[in-house]
């Protein structure tokens, strides 16, 4: 008998034994290679958060960017200081007293991006099975963060006014009783990513003293506060106490994405441990985005842009509802008074993330459910996002969504899979 | 010689073609072969028709790309492509035609049925799955009857998780391939024309982590080995080479193609399905196959691609 052939072997990752633990909690998805036809024009995208830029005016930011380059263009060049540019921070300050804020730029951090701010801060804070409390559901970015910080995530009930405080109580309580550390408290508390919901003024204080009395942390992420369409959300909470919240913020969503600038707001003492923390990762946040921003804050009447803002994305917001009801009439959803998503639960045993194949080939793509919890529920749920597509584009995609999910239905029942 | 590959498209493997697509340049190039990736856009037929590449090398997946619709327009606008020609690549597409067409020329093929969805409209689900699964017997593997990189595909041991695969396969396709599961060793035979007539390159064995070959383990690096060649005594290996030699050659798939086997455990093959265009990631099975045969891949694909020219001006 012939030699068995050895062959060579390859697994096409020579380092896989040397990766830290963590590393396995960084995957790629057969769900993400589907996001990759949301590029395509044919399919309506109702996926990604992503801001309506084409609505930003090209002579603003013309204006800004020549009036960089014409005073500041190698500062702009320039590495700059771990905590950003100082302009920038005062004029941040100037945002921040929007939503009732009373901040220093003394005590603000300029990141790449507000993730970038939750992922420092994660740092500093969560070892490796520390408790994070999160809502239900809670933004996809923080999940993906706490679990490569090995965080354990507990999400707490959630809602039509958001987080429930007795539940955060009760959670707290257990946790501790079993010796747990409950480090953090991450909320995203007006028109929340992904839900849409926001919580209310005597909510945001039960909330504040449960988490005083029991020494947690509140990590508040605000990037929707000032894209409100009804009516003014309340103060954001890191305007009631200094000590007990770190607040995020973000160009992003009134700016724009693409510049990657977001910022933290922090007592001294953890400002003064993400400054180094910042210069530890990138020396110092991008300095053209940074002072781009500045520019265009400076020579452009920002508030006016952003209240545009208000009135194209509630265009888009009574699109999606209008759709919702006329096309999925029994399908329950969120209904957000400002922000970029709504939050669809559809009946039991309907799987979002399987159901998404379906979707991409009648060219509409939703983000599914269970993105949003650390803990494989939302299976039933997706999340809408209408802010990018045009207001005519957003009712076309709810309708093919709603061919998608009638199809679903009718499956499950036909082969019982629920 | 210049090269239009084409890549991307609309598919659920989208990701995947623009991979390959990046791939192929790089080593087209590499080889000294002049060459661009498009994607199929509403500019590409006049495109095509005004600058007449020597050749198309499309890496599109799944439906526009391997149902033989674009092979079918190059051919009416005369320009060279690599791979099976139009009406071969609409019957090996479907699944069950392939097997159907291989089985009809001795070639083992679990047993299978393929069911649209609109079967089920008319009949009874349970019972028609029920018939299905007692003839055919668990484990059954479901598929989408057309597409690739094992989307949408499930193993089943009872009835129950049977349905919600059945639920999973119609998500990519209206028709669903319920076939045997055959137990052993998996292994992907490419075949190519370098010139000198088709040949088939070294089989590549495929043990995945999870012991499923699914989507991440194909496209993730470090979730599968892979053996090239298979660790196969070396009658088993010829034997599995002329299957899927033959395989390829009624299947017609041209100058290049890719046909998966499994060795059951009495070392007999048998015919899981054909791609009409394998991947060319950095993951991909044909590429690790050209490079057990001795080949660097650019020298490869210029070979395949001037053999293909060869076959077209002979048409």
């Amino acid at each position: 008998m012939n030699e068995t052939n050895t062959g060579s072997i390859t697994n096409f990752d020579y380092w896989k034994s040397a990766y830290a633990g963590r590393a396995s909690n960084l995957s790629v998805s057969e769900v993400r290679a589907l996001f990759a036809v949301v590029s395509r024009p044919e399919v309506v995208s109702l996926a990604g958060g992503m801001p309506d830029v084409s609505e930003l005016p090209t002579e603003g930011i013309n204006k800004a960017y020549e009036s960089l380059l014409s005073t500041r263009r190698d500062l702009a060049l320039q590495y700059g200081g771990g905590q950003g540019d100082a302009k920038l921070r005062e004029q941040i300050v100037e945002i921040m007293a929007l939503e009732g804020i009373n901040g220093s730029a003394e005590d603000l951090v300029v990141t790449t991006g507000s993730q970038h701010g939750l992922d420092l801060i994660a740092d500093l804070f969560i070892d490796q099975g520390d408790v994070v409390l999160l809502e239900s559901p809670s933004y996809v970015g923080a999940v993906g963060i706490f679990r490569h910080k090995e965080a354990e995530m507990v999400h707490l009930h959630t809602d039509s006014e958001g987080l429930n405080p007795e539940s955060l109580q009760q959670e707290i309580s257990r946790l501790k009783a079993i010796g747990k550390k409950v480090k953090l408290l991450y909320l995203v508390p007006s028109f929340a990513n992904p839900s849409g919901v926001t919580i209310p003024k005597h909510r945001r204080e039960e909330i504040l003293s449960i988490c005083e009395n029991e020494g947690v942390l509140i990590v508040e992420d605000n990037p929707y506060g000032q894209l409100y369409f009804d009516e003014v959300p309340p103060d954001a909470m890191r305007s009631m106490s200094e000590q007990h919240v770190v607040y995020l913020g973000s160009f992003s969503k009134i700016l724009s994405p693409g510049l990657r600038v977001g910022y933290v707001l922090a007592p001294p003492a953890i400002r003064e441990k993400l400054t180094l923390a910042n210069e530890s990762a990138i020396l110092s946040p991008g300095m053209f985005g940074q002072m781009l921003v500045s520019e265009y804050l400076t020579v452009n009447d920002w508030k006016q842009q952003i209240s545009n803002y208000r009135d194209i994305y509630k265009q888009k917001r009574d699109a999606a509802i209008e759709a919702i009801d006329k096309h999925l009439p029994g399908i329950e959803t969120t209904r957000p008074k400002g922000g970029f998503f709504l939050w669809v639960t559809m009946p039991e045993g309907i799987d979002s993330k399987a159901m998404l194949p379906l979707a991409v080939s009648e060219l509409v793509a939703y983000t599914p459910g269970t993105a949003f919890y650390g803990n494989g529920m939302g299976k039933n749920n997706l999340r809408v996002c209408f802010s990018h597509p045009s207001v005519e584009r957003v009712s076309i995609g709810i309708q093919r969504l709603s061919t998608v999910i009638n199809n679903q239905i009718e499956l499950l029942k036909t082969f019982d899979a629920e | 010689m210049r090269v239009l590959i084409l890549a991307g498209g609309i598919s659920p493997e989208r990701d995947v073609s623009l991979k390959s697509g990046r791939r192929l340049s790089d080593h087209l190039s590499e080889a000294g072969v002049e060459n661009e990736i498009r994607e199929p856009d509403e500019l590409l037929i006049d495109y095509l028709a005004t600058t007449k590449p020597d050749l198309v090398w499309s890496v599109l997946h799944g439906a526009g790309g391997e149902d033989g619709s674009i092979q079918r327009l190059l051919e009416m606008l005369g320009v060279a492509y690599v791979g099976a020609n139009s009406e071969n690549a609409k019957s090996v597409w479907n699944k069950a035609t392939a097997k159907t067409l291989v089985q009809n020329q001795n070639i083992q093929t679990p047993a299978w049925i393929a069911l649209p969805k609109n079967t089920f409209k008319q009949l009874n689900a349970k019972s028609v799955l029920d018939v299905v699964s007692k003839n055919i017997g668990f484990p059954l593997i479901t598929k989408p009857i057309e597409g690739g990189s094992a989307q949408g595909v499930n193993k089943s041991e009872t009835a129950k998780e049977l349905g919600k695969s059945m639920v999973e396969a119609y998500a990519y396709c209206d028709e669903v391939l319920i076939e045997k599961f055959i137990g052993g060793t998996e292994l992907a035979i490419t075949v190519a024309d370098f010139g000198k007539g088709l040949e088939a390159l070294p089989a590549v064995e495929i043990i995945a982590d999870s012991g499923k070959f699914g989507y991440e383990e194909r496209y993730i690096p470090g979730e599968t080995t892979f053996y090239a060649p298979a660790r196969l005594d070396p009658r088993i290996s010829q034997k599995a080479s002329e299957t899927a030699l033959k395989a390829h050659e009624i299947l017609g798939l041209g100058v290049f193609g890719r046909i998966d086997l499994v060795i059951d455990q009495n070392n007999q093959p048998w015919f899981l399905e054909a791609s009409v265009i394998p991947g060319l990631t950095e993951t991909s099975l044909a590429p690790q196959a050209f490079t057990a045969a001795g080949w660097t891949l650019g020298d490869a694909y210029k070979a395949i691609a001037e053999s293909a020219i060869s076959h077209q001006s002979r048409r």
